[in-house]
């Protein structure tokens, strides 16, 4: 069976100025996948999520959501696809001044008209899910730097968004944490048909909750495709890549 | 939806677009009617709101009769409830409120900590200030300079404009009094008295406080917050002998020189009005400016005008490194520091006039 993808991107290109960071990447998203993207620190992997996100415009090429176009649509038809997406930082980018409550309150407060008391229970329960339950009326300025990535995915699955993009979600956590993390990833696309894209270089990671990988090296996607077709394909960056993570 | 045999059926889809309707509707439906069990059967799908209204439910009814059963939920809903279920989640409480009387006392006694501190800080600065003069090694290099253009400079025009206009307008509203009184030639002392002994020092601080203090808080604050500091420390750099020791002497140097440029424009503005308005003759109007100056009143201005740059870097940098908090912090703590040195320059101001009367 075939499915449709759900984000399609064609012959992305991506500049900072005059420097080509991303070029001519074409990839497609499949609905309830996990998708990994991997490749060296600088090749681009940011800037990808960032661009097929139009948090940056990319110079040229084409993303689809669902089939739509959606570089050139306008701010309040965007803001509509934007509903469905929750998307985690490589920093976390929680707001700071105001506590991690707050924080995974204003998506809920904004997009929806759910009553204070279910509100109040989905981020208790979103908080605890990233094991955060006693940090619920903290600062982010008080937070460990592993407790700011935790705290910022609560707030991007606040919604179920239809897709989760994050950007190493386990950067800087313990195997034990960054372990539970996975399993919350899969549970999420288990259990409510999430589609999410990660960054992360973690290769235990990876082997557990990867369906799809994308390798990316010097602006140019070198393969797509599942995990064991990558270890097959006899590309010497990716297998320098999983070779060298091993021990 | 429809309630028999005390089981409230639910059905459809419960995602978090329904859930707002769905909340008030099942509310109403059950209403007055006795609900021991609730079947879960003909929801086909379910999210994170949907399982919180099940657990909202569940524990309003459970309040009221003592136990709710759920059933026959399909296994993917289910498996949803159990990962998002609230029910089993410790409460944590709420944030503790703060009383009047407990924040008053906080206050006071962050006050007196944080006025005990900044003369810690500033009793440190001086210190250094004055090994500094003799050893320049520790510092960043080529601060002195980049700090006086900076400082100093870069505040000239502003300084001078607003020293222009007060004059100006000050003449202006004298002008019209002294007239009245066929008192024409005492313009001159009373520009001269007032700018030197008061406004050209008064303003010029207030000038720095705005500029140089919110500069020096904010650069000293955001060194802090991203662990720059730490960083000067763990090289055996002291951070106040590196970053504020140069703005120190820098401020020490240029501020005498900022107060001479803004008496000159003031007295321009004041002369402008003495000669067009009052009718005065130049030569007047300067002779008598100088006349009625002692040397003590040119030393007490420089004087206090470098007491208050001292006051001004000393709060500036208290705020920096006193920041709490991340990016946000600095914004607070640059707020703070003018706030607070410009408090400080006008009290003092005072309190020389006293002194000096
Ligand atoms: N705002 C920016 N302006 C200019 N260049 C940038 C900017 N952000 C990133 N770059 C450059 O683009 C390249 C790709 O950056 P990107 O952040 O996408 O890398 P990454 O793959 O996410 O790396 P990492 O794994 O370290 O997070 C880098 O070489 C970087 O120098
Ligand atoms: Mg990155």
């Amino acid at each position: 069976m075939k499915q449709e993808p759900i984000i399609e991107i064609t012959d992305m290109v991506a500049k900072y100025g005059e420097r080509t960071v991303l070029d001519g990447i074409s990839v497609n998203i499949y609905p309830g996948e996990i998708t990994v993207i991997l490749g060296g620190s600088g090749c681009g992997k940011t800037t990808l999520l960032k661009n097929m996100l139009r948090l940056y415009e990319p110079h040229s090429g084409s993303v689809k959501f669902c089939g739509t176009e959606i570089l050139s649509m306008g701010e309040r038809e965007f803001d509509e696809v934007l509903k469905q997406v929750g998307m985690l930082f490589q920093n976390g980018a929680l707001l700071n001044s105001i506590s991690v409550y707050d924080n995974v309150s204003i998506p809920l407060e904004q997009h929806t008209r759910l009553s204070r008391a279910i509100r109040d229970r989905i981020i208790r329960v979103k908080l605890h899910l990233v094991g955060l339950s006693e940090a619920i009326y903290k600062f982010p300025s008080e937070l460990s730097g592993g407790m700011k990535k935790r705290a910022a995915l609560a707030r991007a699955m606040a919604l179920d968004p239809m897709i989760l993009f994050c950007d190493e979600p386990s950067a800087g956590l313990d195997p034990i944490t960054s372990e539970a993390l996975d399993e919350l990833i899969l549970s999420l696309k288990r259990q409510l048909g999430m589609t999410i894209v990660i960054v992360t270089h973690e290769l235990a990671s990876i082997h557990r909750i990867a369906d799809k990988i994308i390798f990316l090296d010097d602006g140019k996607m070198l393969f797509n495709g599942t995990l064991a077709e990558a270890e097959k394909a006899a590309i010497p960056q990716i297998d320098h890549f999983f070779a060298v993570g091993r021990f | 939806m429809r309630v028999q045999n005390n089981t409230l059926y639910l059905e459809g889809d419960f995602l978090k677009n329904d859930i707002p309707r769905l909340e008030s509707a099942i509310f109403a439906q059950i209403k007055g009617k006795q609900i021991k069990t609730i079947d879960l059967g003909g929801i086909s799908r379910i999210d994170s709101a949907g399982v919180a209204l099940l657990d909202e439910l569940h524990q309003k009814l459970a309040a009221t009769i003592g136990i709710l059963f759920f059933k026959s939920a399909s296994l993917e809903v289910q498996a949803v409830i159990d990962t998002f279920t609230t029910l089993s989640l410790k409460d944590f409480g709420s944030k503790r409120r703060v009383g009047f009387y407990e924040t008053l006392g906080e206050m006071l006694l962050s006050g007196i900590q944080q006025f005990w501190q900044t003369l810690i800080l500033a009793s440190e600065i001086f210190y250094y200030s004055l090994v500094g003069l003799v050893n320049r090694r520790k510092q960043r290099k080529g601060s002195l300079t980049q700090q006086m253009l900076l400082l100093g400079f870069d505040a000239l025009p502003i300084v001078g404009l607003l020293s222009f206009i007060i004059g100006f307008i000050i003449a202006l509203q004298s002008a019209a009094l002294l007239r009245d009184f066929g008192a024409n030639v005492f313009i001159a002392d009373l520009m001269s008295v007032s700018i030197v002994r008061e406004l050209s020092p008064l303003i010029t601080a207030i000038i720095v406080a705005g500029r140089s203090g919110s500069a020096i808080a904010s650069e000293i604050a955001t060194m802090q917050v991203t662990e720059e500091l730490d960083a000067l420390k763990m090289m055996a750099l002291n951070p106040i002998r590196y970053v504020v020791v140069p703005k120190f002497h820098a401020i020490t140097i240029v501020m005498p020189i900022l107060i001479v440029f803004s008496i000159l424009i003031g007295m321009i503005g004041g002369g402008i009005i003495a000669m067009g308005y009052l009718k005065l003759s130049i030569e007047v109007f300067y002779a008598r400016s100088i006349n009625i100056l002692s040397v003590k009143d040119l030393l007490i201005s420089f004087g206090k005008s470098i007491w208050f740059a001292w006051v001004i870097v000393i709060i500036g940098s208290h705020f920096g490194f006193q920041v709490k908090g991340g990016a946000e912090g600095v914004g607070k703590a640059t707020t703070q520091a003018v706030v607070s040195s410009i408090f400080a320059v006008i009290i003092f101001d005072a309190i020389f006039s006293l002194l000096y009367l």
